[in-house]
């Protein structure tokens, strides 16, 4: 029997908020669902729009990224960009076919470990009702994943 | 060029910490398959000496160039391992870190999931450390200098410990003079020594000390640069009074128009008056009038007398055309020592403060008990009354869910000094409503153990209410005694709040402006909790008192000290090395179109007009990679987040295994 | 003559442009008659398919294929160009990115079929009409570049190539001096370096406001993202010499990325919305998938609308 759909979130931390936060989050030993792959950037403002086409493109079945407050950017105002971004990719991802719920813009400070887990589990579990995201330029499935659906 | 690419992959198990979720054994046999990865290892303490001595090792012997660390945050141990790279003659950024344990062992319980997950973040780092190339760290002057803001006990500590060392420390403070709350106290628990014999010495010091620039009423309005080179611009309110002038005579305040002092004073926290000239008490430093525009009689009419300028005659001391002045100054390092604010007992109605009189605050209970205070040191109520009875309420703002769910670490100490001197001047009834003592300094368990043999009543349980108790002015303390488990109903004259500390109200606008963070609670955050306690993750910025976290003075003096070692540590290394991490033109490619120009805050971003096109000034530059993503025709790129880097990562944690 | 090295031209899902465009060399085109062979120019000449399938392996010097690849019989002549020529030439934006027919990747085939046909009168794959057996080529779900199908030697970028690309793509082959396999034949760096309104644009431009061409009147000398024009200029590889900013009219992107981006929509649209002064200002944007992958959408990392098309 194959096993339940489990999503695979590629996520785009800062190093100054969002990272720490999930560092403080595993320092509490908070617990969240275990689908996110962390990829550290300097600054949300980083985090170019060919990454999150790329994860998709890739198999991602969501991408998130996390950045500091309106107005805590540790580089001022880099998330500011972000917004700006994410806004025009929220519209054209939208005439791409890919469900809103699949890619997320969170502000997250370093104090908010708590919000890493509820942010995380949230998307999760909104990802996982909308199924996989079945790109026609999925890659094949892999052994690992063939293995777990033998056991 | 890849084929020549050896990676190391080291998993650590940080004992339990990992291993205990992950199957460490595993992810290393994994690892070792991924393509360019010439070997794998787990090991039980990555970071420790032997873990350490392991990876050099195997450079050597192995011919490794490339090293993945699949251990902790890379907040923590990232300088770590690419010291040891250096070390072991590999240029340090061939070294990738994974972060297995906060992201994943500590997160998760399922056991096959997290090491999934630790395979997939390896297999990223593998993919990208492939790609790294060599960087240079560069290297720059530190100025000598440190700001210190904040004048209270840790500010105070900490800017004489680097002016006695030779550094020239400018000394900011937002009130008219310094001191801070420890100034307002009376006694210090737990030696029992006076707060002001012990503060008004080092106060007087910071004034004369030729390598200390005090400026009181002055506030931080802007900071720019980096480690080693800030520049600061401070906002100097007027005084009205030319401080170098003003003798401290006092003659001036005799001599207000106004013959009553009305206005009410901010240093006895209300319970007594001063007048619109003033000076704060009577040590403050500098020692020098103040006048107060909102109340002054010549800001409001204009028409005044001017008493207080007949008076002081010649010198000529009072300036009531005095503007306020913007200051710009270089410093290397920063010690934030800004403290606290003491909880607004009038957010929990329930006990009645600002309703019945006869409840205070602890710390207006410090300015009765004193000698200097409104009452001269007899404990007198609003009500005129002395109390026979006074009932202490701790953890008032502390330890509850709906105000603030720390323990605010000093109330349960000052609360069983306040009822010792309250016992000592008036043989009142004292009682303490605790939820629990805390005493767990140097000779505070003993001070506890003194003043429940003095006959202090002690009463485990959270008082609930407060409630007038009958007509003569009594109130009454409603709490479950819970080593009686009974309710019990205890008639005091006199209530004492003892009410927590909580962050400064502009916590948050001056975290900003130095562009550091807060945790939960809204104090500043250290860089970390025991490593790095009074570090931020702002370089050159650090931390001191309670503006970090509630601390008692020891404490607070402890941490100035240890923030002016760290800053004296960075400035006498007289150059620090920066991170490669910033993004340069690929000039070749670079098409001139200034996209990238407005999207450098640091304004590092210029437009050759010779070239036409577009270039990075590397020293400016502070590597948030915005201005990459920005570029329309991928011709800027950052040292260690190149595009290919990330795409990697990309690739390698969807990659199916 | 048989020492003139034989060239073929083929086109694809494509509008005639780029066949027109080789025409538009005027005079030239009689030199390259002159120093090649075409031996397939369905377009211009006589020849059929067989003619092509005669030849041994190989025996084309290069073939020059434009339009993109949405058609059984399409992947099919892609195919058999691939195995005779020696280096196969992506002519043109459609070849090379998809190009605007890339943009039926929005859609599935039933639903393009469906803007044309009733919807009970379908064109089938196969039928029978009258005892005759009939045979259509497969309409695909998706449109791809001729490099989805086939490995390509070069690109010769342009909606269509302009003639100074062309012949410096074909003066290249002939003298033998082509760069490294794989390469776009037009310059790597973006079309505002050749922009005669480069110096127009300031160096801190913030867009308060975008408009569409119709809805201001250009101002003919100066940069089009400083007026509000959503111009993808800064995104897009040069060589074209601007004609279109000449016409005053904004760039659209025919010539494609830079080597240096993976993604062109991608690329472009964070470049604009990184100096749009807030979210408001990029409301103007009506499509934006048809403003940043006007020519490249089979091409980018998406390379479809998720919609179930999947052939």
């Amino acid at each position: 029997m194959p096993e339940p759909f489990e999503p695979r979130i590629v996520a785009f931390f800062c190093n100054w908020c969002t990272y720490l936060a999930a560092d403080l989050a595993g320092t509490s030993r908070l617990r969240y669902a275990p689908n996110t792959r962390v990829i550290r950037v300097m600054c949300s403002g980083r985090v170019d729009p060919q990454f999150v086409l790329d994860a998709f493109a890739q198999g991602a079945d969501g991408v998130l990224i996390g950045g500091c407050h309106p107005g805590d950017c540790h580089y001022q105002e880099g998330n500011y960009k972000a917004l700006r971004r994410v806004a025009l990719m929220k519209r054209l991802l939208r005439e791409m076919g890919i469900e809103e719920e699949r890619f997320r813009l969170e502000w997250i400070s370093a104090s908010e470990g708590d919000k890493v887990r509820s942010v995380i589990n949230d998307m999760v579990a909104k990802v996982r009702a909308l199924g996989p995201l079945r790109r026609p330029a999925a890659p094949a499935p892999s052994r690992e994943l063939i293995e777990e659906v033998i056991h | 060029m890849h084929d020549s690419v050896r990676v190391g992959v080291y998993v650590c198990h940080c004992g339990r910490n990992i291993e205990g979720t992950i199957d460490v054994r595993e992810v290393a046999e994994y690892a070792a398959t991924l393509p360019g990865v010439a070997l794998a290892r787990d090991y039980r303490y990555m970071c420790s000496d032997p873990g350490q001595e392991l990876i050099r090792q195997d450079i050597r012997d192995q011919d490794l160039n490339r090293v993945v660390v699949a251990a902790c945050s890379p907040c923590l141990h990232e300088k770590t391992f690419r010291h040891v790279l250096e070390q072991a003659g590999l240029n340090p950024y061939f070294f990738q870190m994974v972060n297995i344990r906060e992201h994943a062992s500590w997160v998760h319980e399922d056991r096959r999931a997290a090491t999934v997950k630790a395979k997939d973040l390896i297999r990223a780092a593998v993919r990208r450390v492939r790609l790294h190339r060599p960087l240079e760290r560069r290297q720059v002057s530190i100025h000598p200098d440190v700001l210190v803001v904040g004048g209270g006990i840790a500010g105070i500590h900490a800017a004489l410990t680097l002016a006695n060392s030779g550094k020239h420390v400018y000394l900011v403070e937002r009130e008219p003079t310094i001191g801070g709350h420890m100034a307002q106290f009376d006694k210090t628990f737990p030696t029992l020594d006076c707060a002001a014999c012990i503060l008004t010495p080092k106060m007087t010091a910071v004034k004369m000390h030729p390598k200390i620039t005090l400026w009181t009423l002055s506030e931080v309005a802007r900071v720019e640069g980096y480690v080693g080179n800030y520049q600061v611009t401070v906002r100097r309110k007027p005084r009205y009074v030319l401080e170098d002038v003003c003798i401290g005579c006092l003659e001036c305040i005799e001599a207000c128009v106004y013959k009553q002092a009305k206005v009410p004073d901010a240093f006895n926290v209300g319970l007594s008056k001063r007048k619109p000239v003033y000076i704060p008490f009577p040590q403050a430093v500098p020692q020098v009038v103040v006048i107060d525009p909102e109340t002054c009689i010549e800001f409001k009419s204009g028409r005044c007398k001017k008493t207080c300028v007949e008076v002081c005659a010649d010198r000529k001391a009072i300036d009531f055309h005095q503007q306020e002045e913007l200051k710009t100054i270089d410093v290397g390092a920063i010690i934030l020592a800004t403290g606290f604010q003491v909880f607004d007992g009038r957010r929990l109605p329930y006990y009645g403060y600002g309703a019945y009189p006869n409840v205070y605050t602890a710390l207006e209970v410090e300015r009765l008990v004193n000698a200097a205070g409104p009452t001269a040191g007899e404990i007198v109520m609003r009500d005129g009354r002395r109390p026979r009875s006074v009932g202490i309420v701790h953890c008032v703002g502390s330890r509850d869910v709906h105000t603030n769910a720390y323990c605010s670490r000093v109330c349960c100490m000052y609360s069983l000094k306040l009822a010792h001197l309250i016992k000592e001047r008036t043989s009142a009834e004292v009682y303490n409503f605790y939820i629990d003592i805390r005493a767990p300094g140097k000779g505070f368990e003993e001070f506890y153990n003194r003043v429940a043999e003095e006959g202090t009543y002690l009463v485990r349980g959270k008082v609930a209410d407060v409630y007038p108790a009958d007509h003569d002015g009594r109130l009454m303390l409603q709490v479950e005694d819970t080593l009686l488990g009974m309710v019990r109903k205890i008639p005091v004259d006199m209530v004492v709040l003892a009410t927590g500390l909580e962050p400064q109200a502009d916590a948050q606008q001056v975290r900003r402006l130095f562009n550091i963070s807060c945790s939960t609670e809204g104090f500043f955050l250290e860089r970390h909790p025991k490593l790095a306690p009074v570090s931020t993750f702002t370089e050159g910025i650090f931390l001191a008192g309670c503006c970090q976290g509630p601390k008692d003075i020891p404490d607070s003096v402890a941490q100035a000290g240890a923030a002016a070692g760290e800053a004296l540590a960075l400035i006498d290394a007289g150059s620090i090395e920066l991170e490669p991490n910033t993004a340069h033109v690929l000039a070749e490619a670079c098409s001139g179109c200034k996209t990238c120009v407005p999207m450098c805050p640091y304004q590092a971003i210029s437009f050759n007009e010779t070239e036409k096109k577009a270039q990075i000034n590397e020293v400016l530059c502070k590597g948030c990679g915005t201005c990459v993503a920005a570029c329309p025709s991928g011709s800027i790129q950052q040292n260690l987040f190149e595009d290919d880097e990330i795409f990697e990562e990309i690739a390698g944690v969807l990659e199916y295994a | 003559m048989a020492d003139k090295p034989k060239v073929a031209f083929y086109w694809c899902a494509a509008c005639g442009g780029c066949e027109e465009a080789i025409v538009d060399l005027g005079e030239g085109l009689l030199e390259v008659a002159a120093a090649v062979e075409i031996v397939f120019w369905p377009v211009a000449l006589d020849f059929k398919r067989r003619d092509i399938e005669q030849l041994a392996d190989h025996s084309l010097a290069a073939a020059f294929v434009n339009g993109a690849i949405r058609t059984g019989e399409q992947e099919e002549m892609a195919r058999l160009l691939s195995a005779k020529a020696q280096l196969l030439f992506a002519f043109g934006s459609c070849a090379h990115l998809g190009g605007i027919p890339g943009l039926a990747n929005l859609f599935t085939s039933r639903e393009v079929l469906a803007t044309a046909y009733p919807p009970d009168n379908f064109p089938r794959h196969a039928c029978r009409d009258n005892g005759h057996a009939l045979e259509l080529p497969e309409l695909f779900d998706t449109v791809r570049p001729l490099d989805q199908v086939v490995p390509v030697d070069y690109y010769v970028p342009g909606c269509p190539p302009t003639p100074r690309i062309i012949q410096s793509a074909l003066q290249a082959l002939l003298s033998d001096t082509l760069p490294p396999r794989g390469s776009v034949l037009a310059p790597d760096v973006a079309l505002c370096e050749e922009c005669p309104r480069k110096d127009s644009r300031p160096p801190d431009l913030t867009v308060a406001a975008f408009h569409r061409p119709h809805q201001i009147v250009i101002d003919e000398e100066k940069c089009m993202l400083a007026q509000g024009i959503l111009c993808l200029g800064p995104a897009t590889r040069g060589g074209c010499e601007a004609p279109c900013i000449r016409g005053n009219m904004p760039c659209t992107g025919c010539f494609g990325p830079t080597s240096r981006v993976r993604d062109f929509g991608g690329k472009a649209l964070s470049a604009v919305a990184s100096v749009a002064a807030d979210e408001a200002a990029l409301e103007a944007i009506p499509d934006p998938v048809g403003a940043f992958y006007r020519y490249s959408l089979p091409a980018s990392l998406l390379r479809r609308k998720k919609n179930g098309g999947d052939r």
